[in-house]
């Protein structure tokens, strides 16, 4: 899986960037999903962490979280390069919109904690997460109060074939990159933590 | 249950206390509000007319300026004489000195937004006062949500580094909901016919965010605060 995946991005551009502005939807939905799953991967294991102690979901978290960066970059800069030609502005206070950038910053919050945070960044950062969750649903009803020009997800399944194809594979992509990245950023804190402790054994 | 109450207000009466006789947060973080509150009158009142609907927000931003520094100098204050410690250390349910901290905050930033409000009504010429139950009822269930979850955190950053600037970087995103509804609440409820439909409706996301936000404190407050 770790070498298919490479293979499968470098083909998937030639499905979708094909000039026509809309064509930029096959990288934002699969990122913007990408970037769902990996804050629910990341508030999920903190939530263990904080509550089992246990190092392997701190990681799981850790790394869920740069991904929930990376992605919710990805998202939230091509969606306005789409809405500049669709809505005719850049930026709008709609509901996604608004909790897309507040999940991005809590993201962003927890790096900078767990990187100038010191000891014990990791609870607090875990804190984080499971606060940033919780707040999701408050920014979506609050910001839905106003009104909404977002599109719908409900036109996914009525999407024609030769459509449909290539939204599916970059999705399939995009999730396998997830996994592959994720994966990645565990076995690298998992690594490093080991030379940590050979080192410490040698003195 | 008695014994959680007696513990929450052993705390806050401490706290309390420690602050009559010093006055340090509250002259602070007041004069520090009462600054921003100036700043943005010479920006946004030109000609003796204030801009429309910048007032709700202004006095957002002032509670939530003051509500930070407030924040960090009473833990500042906790860790300077190592009684944080002292107090995690007493035979005491965690919780319990959660809701204290809690009402030590929220007691503290009342009393700058007793000044703050009269304030901003007369500089920007916004009708704060017109309703002043409906005013009360948004100031205190948008405070106590601020405080809610900047107690936690505020009690977290403690042992870490750069707390200072680590605090608003939580805080706010966090916040985000609790000052959208304030601003939005006060912003309805200053219009010459309010509309109380409206005002009901950010009232009660106020209501049900302290619920859950204090909720999820209380039931995190133990794990995040163990060494």
């Amino acid at each position: 899986m770790f070498a298919v995946s490479p293979l499968l991005i470098a083909q998937a551009p030639f499905e979708s960037t094909m000039g026509l502005v809309q064509k930029i939807s096959y990288y934002h939905m699969p990122a913007a999903w990408m970037f769902l799953v990996a804050a629910i991967v990341c508030g999920v294991a903190s939530i263990r962490f904080l509550f089992t102690g246990s190092i392997r979901h701190d990681r799981v978290a850790w790394g869920a979280a740069e991904l929930v960066v990376l992605f919710g970059a990805l998202a939230l800069v091509t969606g306005p390069l789409w809405a500049r030609k669709a809505w005719g502005v850049w930026w709008v206070w709609d509901v996604r919109l608004t909790s897309s950038l507040m999940g991005w910053m809590v993201a962003v919050a927890y790096l900078l904690v767990r990187k100038y945070g010191g000891p014990g960044s990791d609870k607090l950062a875990a804190g984080l997460s499971l606060f940033g969750m919780a707040n999701v649903p408050f920014i979506y009803i609050s910001v839905n109060y106003w009104r909404t020009i977002h599109p719908k997800t409900t036109v996914i399944p009525k999407l024609p074939l030769e459509m449909g194809v290539p939204f599916w594979f970059c999705t399939a992509t995009f999730l396998l990159l997830f996994v592959l990245l994720l994966r990645m950023r565990v076995r690298l804190e998992e690594q490093r933590a080991r030379l940590d402790a050979l080192y410490l054994a040698l003195d | 249950m008695s014994a959680f109450f007696r513990v929450a207000w052993l705390v806050l009466r401490k706290d309390l206390t420690v602050e009559m006789r010093s006055f340090e947060i509250v002259s602070t973080s007041l004069f520090f509000a009462v600054s921003c509150v100036l700043f943005f009158a010479v920006a946004f009142v030109q000609e003796g007319r204030a801009l429309d609907g910048a007032s709700a927000g202004i006095l957002w931003i002032a509670i939530a300026f003051a509500g930070t520094l407030a924040l960090g100098r009473t833990f500042e204050r906790e860790r300077q004489a190592e009684t944080l410690r002292a107090l995690l250390l007493a035979p005491a349910d965690r919780p319990a000195i959660y809701v204290g901290k809690l009402a030590g905050i929220v007691a503290l930033l009342a009393v700058t937004e007793v000044v703050l409000v009269p304030l901003i009504a007369y500089l920007f010429q916004a009708g704060f006062l017109a309703r002043p139950l409906w005013m009360l009822a948004v100031l205190v269930s948008g405070t106590l949500g601020y405080c809610a979850v900047g107690t936690l955190f505020a009690a977290m950053l403690v042992r870490a580094r750069s707390r200072d600037v680590l605090l608003p970087i939580l805080l706010y995103p966090i916040t985000i909901p609790v000052i959208i509804a304030g601003v939005r609440a006060t912003a309805a409820l200053i219009e010459p016919q309010p509309d109380l439909e409206i005002v009901r409706f950010w009232l009660s996301l106020l209501v049900a965010y302290d619920v859950v936000f204090v909720t999820l404190a209380l039931w995190s407050f133990e794990p995040l605060m163990t060494d």
